[in-house]
């Protein structure tokens, strides 16, 4: 029997495979393609294609051995694990329940800062990423970026094997071949080896190139990205001598200042977190914090100010020592005499709060400007209070990473590099144009040049050696936070592809124990480091709120997101490692009889896995340091403003999707809408409406023909300004940059200043990426590393840009409200509307009647803590299996986003408006939906708790819903959108959400999966869904509390509360759908001595005042 | 014969014989024009653009189209209104004014109501391939019983609108056929080709022209053209539904029933007047279809463009009289300050202004200005159906949704192809059906009046004559 023989002929296989690799038993399709047994096996199984197999790795063939591949390793029982324990979050009487997802703590790392995160793992694949509520950078919210990497692992771009010279080896000739080329290199002291990695701030690599110096005395270590903290670092040590990492508590600040410093944009989410503390309005916490921004671009921080100055970049640093002069800062003089009623009466301000205000300064700031912020904070008594110091987070910070890599180029130049091993990072791509890591200046220069990297790109593209990198999903590892605290990276899948960590790479050059695997790696520093002690004491003043505030916040805020399966236990309080890790581990360990006898057991194992099962080990913040400020710099004279090279200033940002450029091959954000312009999959040049008016650009269809509405101004209009945005050569620093530049007219971006954007014109990327944008890092230079001058000029041709909203001006309808909180306080029922429930002709009270009888899920938006930073639209993408469609289908209006992120501006005056203020809009869950009648066959229903159910097998796409939605939130898939064969992205997708098909609607529907789990798990425990189990994707994801979920019922609940709220209002309430999601007003916090106070509000129709006595919120208990 | 005994209806010398002749030659006897082979031809190339757009439409989806999120229906949607519009001048024709006794409708019911078919054909494949998946749509919006016991949801007008259009075409289908069969007959007995008679003899069910026969047809008729009557109303009424039943500015007004179906009457006039000019022409038939007719048509025009006319006015009233932020807005917009106003001030030049010139006797009886007419208000119509639908949904409530709609390729191969389509079923209509109704037109020669009804007949020409042809010169004395 043939079908006999196959299976013993697989049988055979499988086990030989096995045997070979242990439990690897394929690591590259390489090594498994070229067992004999496996071609004889598909030479039997295939007799149609033994002709035709081809061993070379064309793309089509790898798909195809993919397939293969991982149809036989299901085969063996769909172990998708790492071999080593790793230790789930959650506790679990089983570790694994098929169906069941699990999450594992795990850490994400940008620019050397750790995110702690929860990896949501289903049946061994990791679909989804929450923020770890442990963590102090994550405290349970994640950003877009952390989101986004889940892509990044299955990107079926990533580089799969080892190569040399593009040709597939294996690691053991890669080890071989290294060590034989350094032990050349050892007899002179590795004066020839250099290591270029990006910021790190793990201690085991630490700790790793602290041992390999006492073997290679004269290797050298260089850390480089274009995003770093140069200019902190260079600030602090103009303040205080030494370089110090500046740790903020803008949670304790009633009044911050950010001098150039884009909060919202970065990547710390504990910093965001803090802010939306400060900021949360209830009827217990009236006072909200204030918002001064000076800043030289516009930014997501100036869209949120309460006070925003826009200045050109040069003129910061100007502003700030007049700042420091108002707030009496010993030794500061200044002669900058613009808006000097504007300064004054802030630092009036500031100097009212002594100690609970905060000035922070941007990391594109010139260092003299942190130096001042640095004396600014110590003259108003924040030192210590809403600012502390603790030591870097990175070695060598003495030294800028502009430097060490200045020195670097120098060596090669010079022909002393004999060896390059660049881990990680993108130089090739993302260094300086003066000290660009070319190919011309390595090719003869440098005789070994190895390379790390998670894709084949413009650096892999000239190294001798690419090592595919681990994804941090398939790694271990370690970083640090923020504030110091160490967080703990674990794999929750073995490797897709040959790859390796970062540590594997740097500990082949050690002389022994060169062959090792992270797990050992990672875990064998930590045992030698006695953390245990860590935890102890080092709880000072700073770390009591920076380590373990979660808690409290979580419980203050009715939870602040766990994902809803991991009813997560919470880590003890006490910070106390052993204690915390006892009491969850007994959970997560049943196999261990007694677990709770670890508890007294000082034994490293058991310390390992609770530290590795929460993630970060507790007490490992920094010890605040005493910094006293010399103001010794303010004497020094100035470097004179550079004027020569152009009329116009500019500055360079990374994208606030893609970054420098490394996650441009993720679709997710390329086409996540920018967060100010909503412009998708390209980087645009920002200019004021005012120089682009004197300069001609975007005029030939100006921004207001048609305007529509009485405010006048529609800022950017429908068709024409942006849309055709026209092409300017782009010169910095008398370079060009090679590419055309398209310009974007930003309203509150400060006159001649040119905001680009890092991230594009990648030449060597992927599928995704390739090609799109310009590239800035064409005329970045080392002394201009964030800003310099230069000049536009038009070549006469335009493009089109793809933007999800072309209209930014609300038309003074009342959608978005954003009022001033004094006349709020002095009125809370000035937005008070009408409830028109019982003005239906239809029988509502009977639909009442069963949702009385059922959850009743709702949800609000607090449009207050918004800052638009788009995690949440990244998130719902993730969780909902949302597809991407690509920069002509948003051209063409098609974007499929679930959740979006509406922007509006407010004022006539397009040279200076207020905001923008943000507005995610999603499904409204309409009691009364509009969508639901129109359908010809039911597609779309109500469900008895409320929600509008999308129906999508019964879908026949007449669209007919989406004319009638009056928020427009439904998406149709217009074409086959979603990617059916790509096996990774079938590993990627979250199994409990439809993976929509062509000619259907889709759109939000609360993460009904979601909702369903949390039912499943009270159904089973015969108790009704507690209020916090339920957390919607978006939810989850939101650093500030945005929103809040729950069921309405419930008059404890979070959102029973929020409903109830004088700032609750209703979106369009007068066509009476009775949305379940609800808004409240945003709030400004002006100063009433500023020259640019303006209490009118948004939105909302002024003098329509009423002494209501019902509240919108309050028709729910009243129907019952 | 006497000129004055010629009824205006049917000019020149006609006897029964000679009408059966002149309408069943070109048919049967004459050779088929060379221009039919150029007409036909080129319609049916058009028409090939129509098959191989919803090829690749039923390969791709909708997405080959423009329509996008908000303005998700667009030309689909224009265009079956469009053509449904043009599809009621047929049925209005053949029933009403057959209830209503207006014999000038005898001569040119037979075509319009061809045209009614083909252009319901055209209209009806639009809403099935507008759908993201039509191989379900094709039978899930019908309540058939299933397994599931899943029903069509029957709050939604698109429902309404799958039963308005399907009744509508059978019953003009059969309104049709059923006048057809005489005339089938008179064929079958005058083919001389085998084929042909065979054809022409399945096709009139055995017709011998008995009394029994006719009774039976007279009443069939009758009882079609009732049924077909309240149909011309409901029709268009449930296609305005699409709209006026959505919370949409710009949908959302009770004025659009009658004023759909007035603009639906106007259409279908203007699309008459468009096939028929050049048919008289062509086929020599001025006998039949006379300046009269083309002269009431005209004033069809001109009344029910004045409807069509009225309600755009109350559009902007009711906008302004709503008080509705919204309404308001979206008035402006779609006058003034919206992107696509060129297409409202279009629309009223076309279907406002141009109609204006109908009220003079010069242009009414000027074939040329007739046909010129027609054709701006078929363009007018169609631009109505986009300032409607384009408009009112590129720009609603957030403004943050707002985008421009254009049209793509396959958008206007899809319209076109859809007018080469239906010109191909007009062209093979003409050649094998003939095209004016034999027996009726010989009921409108004298000699069909006996029994005193004579009397009546001279009442109406005299009236017609004294309404309408007053530069005539004076009739010699009657013939008694």
């Amino acid at each position: 029997m043939p079908s006999n023989d196959s299976k013993q002929n697989f049988a055979a296989l499988r086990s030989k495979i096995l045997a070979q690799n242990g439990k690897e038993y394929w690591r590259s399709v390489e090594e498994f393609v070229d067992a004999p047994e496996f071609e004889e096996f598909v030479k039997q199984e295939y007799p149609e294609h033994a002709e035709v197999w081809d061993n070379s790795l064309s793309r089509r063939n790898f798909v195809k051995v993919m397939g293969a591949s991982l149809a036989l390793a299901g085969l063996s029982g769909c172990v998708y694990q790492p071999p080593e324990k790793i230790v789930p979050y959650v506790s679990q009487p089983e570790n694994m329940l098929p169906g069941k997802p699990l999450f594992f703590a795990t850490t994400f790392t940008l620019g050397g800062q750790a995110m702690g995160l929860l990896g949501k793992s289903y049946d061994g694949r990791p679909i989804k990423v929450e923020g770890n509520p442990d963590h102090p950078n994550s405290r349970g919210a994640t950003d877009v970026r952390a989101q986004a990497s889940l892509l990044d692992m299955y990107d079926p771009d990533r580089a799969k094997e080892i190569t040399y010279r593009g040709h597939p080896r294996t690691w053991q000739i890669f080890s071989n071949e290294v060590r034989s080329a350094l032990e050349q290199n050892r007899v002179d002291g590795g004066a020839g080896v250099r290591f270029l990695t990006q910021t790190v701030t793990s201690p085991t690599l630490v700790d790793q190139f602290r041992r390999l110096g006492t073997e290679l005395p004269r290797a050298k270590w260089i850390q480089y990205e274009p995003v770093n903290n140069d200019n902190a670092m260079a600030g602090a040590r103009m303040a205080f001598g030494s370089p110090v990492q500046t740790v903020y508590h803008i949670d304790r600040a009633e009044k911050i200042l950010s001098l150039d410093a884009d909060i919202f944009s970065s990547f710390n989410v504990g910093y965001i977190n803090d802010y939306a503390k400060g900021r949360q309005y209830s009827e217990e916490k009236k006072q909200i914090n204030r918002l001064y921004t000076v800043e030289s671009k516009m930014s997501l921080t100036g869209a949120k100010a309460d006070h925003r100055l826009a200045v050109k970049p040069s003129q910061v640093a100007e502003v700030a020592r007049a700042i420091a002069v108002a707030l009496g800062v010993p030794g500061a003089t200044s002669t900058y005499a613009e808006n000097a009623q504007w300064i004054t009466a802030m630092a009036r301000d500031l100097q009212a709060s002594r100690g609970r205000s905060v000035v922070i300064a941007g990391d594109t700031a010139s260092p003299t400007v942190h130096a001042l912020a640095h004396a600014m904070n110590a003259a108003l008594g924040n030192v210590g209070q809403t600012v502390s110091y603790i030591d870097p987070l990175s070695p060598n910070a003495d030294r800028t990473q502009v430097e060490q890599l200045r020195e670097l180029i120098a060596e090669i130049d010079a022909g002393i590099v004999k060896m390059l091993v660049i881990l990680g990072g993108n130089p090739v791509y993302d260094t300086p144009a003066d000290l660009k890591l070319s190919f011309d200046r390595i090719r003869d220069k440098v005789p070994l040049r190895i390379y790390l990297g998670t894709h084949q790109n413009e650096t892999s593209e000239i190294c001798h050696w690419h090592i595919p990198e681990k994804h941090y999903l398939e790694a271990w590892g370690d970083a640090r936070a923020y504030d110091g605290t160490v967080s703990l990276m674990q794999p929750l899948i073995s490797p897709i592809y040959d790859s390796h960590s970062i540590y594997e790479v740097v500990q082949l050059f050690f002389r022994e124990n060169f062959d090792m695997r992270d797990y050992d790696i990672v875990k064998g520093f930590w045992q030698t480091q006695n953390f245990a002690m860590a935890g102890n004491p080092g709880t000072g003043a700073q770390p009591a709120a920076q380590t373990q505030p979660q808690q409290q916040a979580a419980t203050a805020q009715g939870g602040n997101p766990q994902p809803a399966a991991a009813a997560a236990p919470s880590p003890n309080p006490q910070g106390d490692i052993t204690q915390a890790g006892g009491s969850t581990m007994a959970n997560a360990t049943p196999a261990r009889p007694g677990a709770g006898t670890a508890v007294t057991g000082n034994n490293f194992e058991d310390r390992w896995r609770s530290v590795v099962h929460l993630g970060l080990i507790p007490g490992t913040a920094g010890t605040p340091r005493t910094m006293s400020v010399n103001t010794a710099f303010l004497t020094q004279p100035q470097p004179a403003p550079q004027t020569a090279a152009g009329p116009l200033e500019i500055n360079i940002l990374p994208d606030p999707s893609v970054y420098d450029g490394r996650f441009n091959n993720n679709g997710w954000l390329q086409e996540l809408p920018k967060p100010l312009t909503k412009v998708t999959w390209e980087n645009i040049a920002y200019i004021s409406p005012r120089t682009a008016e004197r300069l001609g650009l975007n005029q030939d269809r100006k921004y207001n023909p048609y305007s529509g509405g009485p405010e006048g101004t529609s800022f950017i209009n429908t068709r024409g300004g942006n849309l055709h945005s026209d092409l300017v050569t782009l010169t910095y620093q008398g370079e060009s940059i090679k590419k055309q530049v398209p310009v974007w007219i930003l309203p509150g971006q400060p006159d001649d200043v040119i905001t680009i954007f890092m991230g594009y014109g990648r030449w060597r990327s992927g599928k995704v990426g390739e090609n799109l944008g310009y590239n800035a890092f064409d005329v970045m230079r080392s002394d201009a590393m964030n800003h310099g001058v230069g000049d536009i000029r038009a070549i006469g041709e335009q493009v089109n840009v793809a933007s999800t909203q072309t209209h930014f001006n609300m038309e003074n309808r009342d959608l978005l409200r954003r009022v001033d909180v004094e006349q709020f306080n002095a009125n809370p029922n000035m937005g008070h509307q009408e409830d028109f429930y019982d003005k239906s002709m239809y029988p509502y009270q009977q639909h009442q009647e069963v949702y009385n009888n059922n959850h009743k899920w709702a949800m609000t938006i607090d449009i207050n803590n918004c800052v638009g930073c788009n995690a949440c639209v990244v998130a719902c993408q993730a969780e909902n299996n949302i597809p991407v469609v690509g920069k002509e289908q948003i051209e063409r209006s098609r974007e499929m986003h679930w959740l979006r992120i509406d922007a509006y501006y407010k004022g006539t005056d397009i040279n200076n408006p207020e905001g923008p203020a943000f507005q995610p809009i999603l499904c409204q869950q309409c009691e009364q939906a509009p969508c639901e009648v129109v359908c010809p066959v039911h597609a779309t229903v109500h469900s008895a708790d409320g929600l509008n159910d999308m129906v999508y097998n019964r879908c026949v796409g007449t669209r007919y819903c989406s004319n009638n939605c009056p928020y427009k939130v439904r998406r149709f898939n217009f074409f086959l959108y979603q990617d059916w064969e790509t096996p990774q992205f079938k590993l990627m997708r979250n199994p409990e959400v439809t993976v929509r098909s062509r000619g259907v609607m889709e759109k939000c529907t609360f993460c009904v999966q979601r909702i369903a789990a949390a039912r499943i798990e009270s159904q089973k425990d015969g108790r009704a869904v507690q209020d916090g189990e339920v957390v919607t994707a978006c939810q989850a994801a939101c650093p500030t509390n945005v929103f809040s979920f729950g069921d309405w019922h419930d008059q404890n609940s979070q959102i029973a509360k929020a409903k109830k709220d004088p700032r609750n209002y209703v979106l369009l309430n007068e066509l009476n759908t009775q949305p379940r999601v609800t808004y409240m007003a945003g709030l400004k916090n002006q100063n009433k001595e500023m020259p640019d106070y303006n209490p009118t509000q948004w939105g909302g129709k002024t003098g329509e005042q009423h002494n209501a006595e019902a509240q919108p919120g309050i028709r729910g208990e009243e129907s019952h | 014969m006497h000129r004055r005994l010629v009824p205006p209806m049917v000019e020149g010398d006609h006897t029964f014989a000679t009408v059966t002749d002149k309408i069943s030659d070109v048919t049967l006897k004459k050779r088929t024009p060379f221009g039919w082979f150029i007409g036909f031809g080129i319609s049916f190339m058009v028409a090939q653009l129509l098959l191989f757009t919803v090829v690749w439409l039923l390969i791709n989806g909708i997405g080959i189209w423009g329509n996008n999120h908000p303005v998700m229906w667009a030309f689909d949607i224009i265009n079956f209104v469009w053509w449904i519009g043009i599809g009621h001048a047929g049925t209005l024709i053949s029933a009403i004014l057959l209830l209503l006794n207006q014999k000038w409708r005898t001569s040119i019911n037979r075509f319009a109501e061809a045209m009614t078919l083909f252009a319901v054909a055209c209209a009806a494949m639009f809403p099935l391939l507008h759908t993201g998946r039509p191989w379900l749509a094709a039978y899930w919006l019908f309540p058939y019983p299933n397994t599931m016991g899943i029903w069509p949801q029957f709050r939604s007008p698109l429902i309404w609108d799958v039963f308005a259009v399907s009744t509508y075409a059978t019953v003009s289908a059969l309104f049709w056929y059923v006048g057809l069969i005489p005339d089938f007959a008179t064929l079958r007995d005058r083919a001389k080709n085998k084929a042909f008679k065979f054809v022409y003899a399945i096709l009139s069910w055995g017709w011998r022209g008995s009394a029994r026969h006719w009774h039976r047809y007279e009443l069939a008729y009758l009882i079609l053209a009732g049924l077909s009557t309240p149909l011309v109303l409901s029709v268009h009424s449930i296609v305005s539904f699409d709209f006026a039943v959505s919370q949409l500015p710009g949908w959302h007004a009770t004025i659009f029933p009658p004023y759909f179906v007035a603009g639906a009457i106007f259409a279908g006039f203007a699309m008459v007047l468009i096939l028929c000019i050049p048919l008289r022409h062509w086929y020599n038939m001025k006998d039949f279809i006379t300046d009269t007719h083309l002269v009431n048509m005209g004033k069809v025009m001109l009344a029910t463009g004045l409807i069509v006319v009225y309600g755009y006015a109350m559009e902007g009233f009711f906008g302004w009289y709503s008080a509705a932020e919204y309404e308001w807005f979206m008035i402006h917009n779609r006058v003034w300050t919206g992107p696509y106003w060129w297409a409202y001030w279009l629309l009223l030049l076309c279907n406002g202004l141009s109609i204006q010139l109908l009220w003079f006797k010069r242009f009414r009886e000027s074939e040329f200005w007739l046909f010129l007419i027609s054709v701006v208000v078929s363009i007018g119509m169609w631009l109505e159906r986009f300032v409607i639908i384009v408009t009112s949904l590129n720009r609603d409530f957030l403004p943050s949704s707002w985008a421009m709609y254009s049209p793509r390729v396959f958008d206007w191969t899809m319209f076109i192809g859809t007018i080469g389509f239906f010109f191909t079923l007009l062209f093979l209509f003409v050649r094998f059906v003939p095209i004016i109704s034999i027996f009726e037109v010989r009921t409108l020669l004298p000699q069909a009046n006996v029994h005193g009804h004579q009397q009546d007949f001279e009442e109406n020409v005299n009236e017609v004559e004294y309404t309408y042809d007053r530069t005539d010169p004076p009739n010699p004395e009657p013939a008694k």
